[in-house]
């Protein structure tokens, strides 16, 4: 039952980037609705292999690699499904599709590996996992919107626009959609290492070390933002290549807590 | 049943012909009431733009609706009409393109939708459009709308004052509260900042060597005149710099915009260049949080999207005939009320 919950889920991304792909390709800059329909599908059934897995190790389903992957990638799915719409963003779902879809078939190839001990049942330890992957998933949509805004920002400075140009978001909409993402993703971070420390989870100094850095380059990307020290392309570029970072990061610290805790 | 559209539009006249047949908006429920007095003549819209003077009339027999309104406009006039006209299917094809703005001077122009809107509403007011007239009309907007969001042909800006508009949207959103500054108080410039403030600008600086020159054309705009030695302390704090004076060299170098970008906080700058010789050193693009476009960069855009449009026709043609074929099924098997059978 979880191989067809974690098949659909990948089919239904897949099909929302190879419909979004067809369209673009054929000159029409509306994947429309199929677009969010098969993302919230996608979404769906990657909540529905999640609870499988809950059900089944009596624990949040963050214990291995790809459990965390697929957590992220369903996480960066609800985030745009619930804040796509209301900010009324052109073209985000197409972004967000192959990212979510990556991360999903990373998940699939990669091999179980071994669980972590982490995650025996304790809901503080839990809710201090979950808030951190939800926070990520806001990070991960703001990497989208800065990706989107680097794109935008090229068009504009080429003064040679391509048709994809006039159905991009103008960047001073994208610039406020990836504060907002950020500010978002850092109150979740920052919550989600206050239940850390309620639990009292024991971990390595490296995995420590690792967190406090990714929260700290998000702390000072926003302190820049607010004080006016970034212009918007260093703004985008920094916040997609810290979510980057923290993506490459994840999972070795997702391995050093598997060995240690 | 059939349907006739007889007119004239920018191809077959020019505009001192087409002002003379044009029909304003007081006076179209009358000249509706006229038309529908012709023999032979069930229901009409009449369409009345700046670039067509257009009737569509349902009817057994579309000659005598012709000559009927060919009539009527020579004695409104004095004038012989230099009318073109269809039947069906030639006048439903013609509707559709009119209204997907595939027969407008600038091909995928939108507001033609809004003129066709206007028309049948006029007659539907007055009770001269009939089933068919509805249903022929109700199909040309749902044409339009399909090929408006299934093709590109309303891609893009095609003038420069809309190419500055667009590339203002694309860079800030919301015109609406956003700060022009005009260096040299030229005729173009002033009609982009026009444009600019068509979209919601609401204040604009006017800053000319000849100060009394910019105080005018501030006036004319509802700007506000600048002293000419003050334009680079106004730059921090406007968001769209239109230059178009007539400085033998670059007034906007890197040296002097850089330090004014960093004063103000990471907002962006779009320079739009309309002098020649040009005023901004082509080398302040390559600046952080600034847009720079000249003369010819936005007319390459203008064309462009002219490009792209004409590209799209095709597709436009074949969704329009494939719309038609629907239309005229439809019409095989209706009947007007109180028509003979």
């Amino acid at each position: 039952m979880e191989r067809i919950a974690l098949l659909a889920s990948t089919l239904c991304y897949l099909f929302s980037f190879g419909h979004t792909l067809f369209v673009l390709g054929a000159g029409r800059f509306h994947p429309g609705r199929f677009n969010f329909i098969a993302m919230a599908l996608g979404a769906a059934a990657q909540g529905w292999y999640l609870s499988l897995r809950g059900v089944a190790e009596h624990a949040c389903p963050l214990g291995t690699v790809p459990e965390t992957l697929i957590f992220l990638s369903w996480s960066i799915a609800l985030i745009y499904l619930v804040i796509g719409p209301s900010y009324r963003i052109s073209l985000m779902g197409a972004f967000t599709a192959p990212l979510v879809l990556l991360l999903q078939i990373v998940a699939v190839l990669l091999p179980e590996g071994a669980r972590s001990g982490f995650f025996r049942p304790n809901p503080w330890v839990e809710t201090h996992a979950a808030l951190s992957l939800v926070a990520y998933g806001a990070f991960g949509l703001a990497c989208v919107a800065g990706f989107m805004f680097l794109l935008q920002e090229g068009q504009l400075k080429s003064r040679r626009p391509a048709p994809i140009f006039h159905h991009l978001p103008p960047i001073t909409v994208l610039a406020k959609a990836i504060l907002r993402l950020l500010w978002l993703g850092f109150l979740l971070l920052s919550l989600s290492f206050a239940a850390g420390m309620h639990a009292h989870i024991m971990i390595s100094k490296a995995k420590f070390f690792f967190s406090i850095l990714i929260w700290v380059l998000y702390a000072m990307l926003l302190a820049g933002a607010k004080t006016g020290f970034f212009t918007g392309r260093r703004f985008a570029i920094l916040a997609s290549t810290t979510f980057l970072l923290a993506l490459v990061l994840l999972p070795v610290i997702q391995h050093l807590s598997s060995g240690t805790e | 049943m059939n349907i006739l559209c007889a007119g004239i539009n920018h191809r077959t006249a020019h505009l001192e012909v087409r002002e003379r047949f044009a029909v304003r908006e007081d006076e179209m429920a009358g000249m509706l009431g006229r038309l529908c007095e012709i023999e032979g003549v069930s229901g009409v819209v009449m369409l009345s733009t700046c670039n067509r003077v257009e009737l569509y009339a349902s009817g057994l027999c579309t000659l005598r609706a012709l000559d009927g309104f060919r009539s009527i406009l020579a004695e409104r006039t004095g004038l012989e009409a230099p009318l073109y006209h269809h039947d069906t299917p030639q006048a439903v094809r013609h509707l559709f393109r009119v209204a997907s703005g595939l027969d407008s001077m600038v091909i995928g122009e939108t507001e033609i939708l809004g003129q066709v809107k206007k028309a049948y509403s006029i007659a539907n007011e007055a009770g001269a459009a009939t089933r068919s007239l509805h249903k022929l009309f109700q199909h040309a907007f749902r044409v339009a709308k399909t090929v408006r969001t299934e093709t590109q042909i309303t891609s893009g800006p095609t003038s420069i004052g809309s190419v500055a508009v667009e590339l203002a949207g694309k860079i800030f959103g919301s015109l609406e509260g956003r700060r022009v500054m005009i260096l040299g108080a030229g005729e173009i410039s002033e009609r982009t900042a026009r444009s600019l403030q068509s979209r919601g600008v609401r204040s604009v600086i006017v800053s000319n060597r000849t100060y009394e020159r910019a105080a005018s054309l501030a006036a004319e705009i509802g700007g506000m005149a600048l002293h000419f030695d003050h334009w680079e302390n106004a730059v921090v704090d406007v968001d769209i710099l239109i230059s178009s004076t007539n400085a033998p060299s670059a007034l906007l170098t890197p040296e002097k915009i850089a330090p004014l970008l960093k004063l103000r906080r990471g907002a962006p700058l779009f320079v739009i260049d309309l002098a020649v010789p040009r005023d901004a050193d082509p080398a302040i693009n390559e600046l952080d949080g600034l847009f720079l476009y000249d003369i010819d960069s936005l007319e390459q855009i203008a064309a462009q999207s002219l490009d792209i449009r004409q590209q799209e026709v095709v597709r436009c043609e074949s969704l329009i005939d494939h719309h038609v074929g629907g239309f005229l099924s439809w019409l095989k098997t209706a009947r007007e009320p109180g028509m003979p059978t």
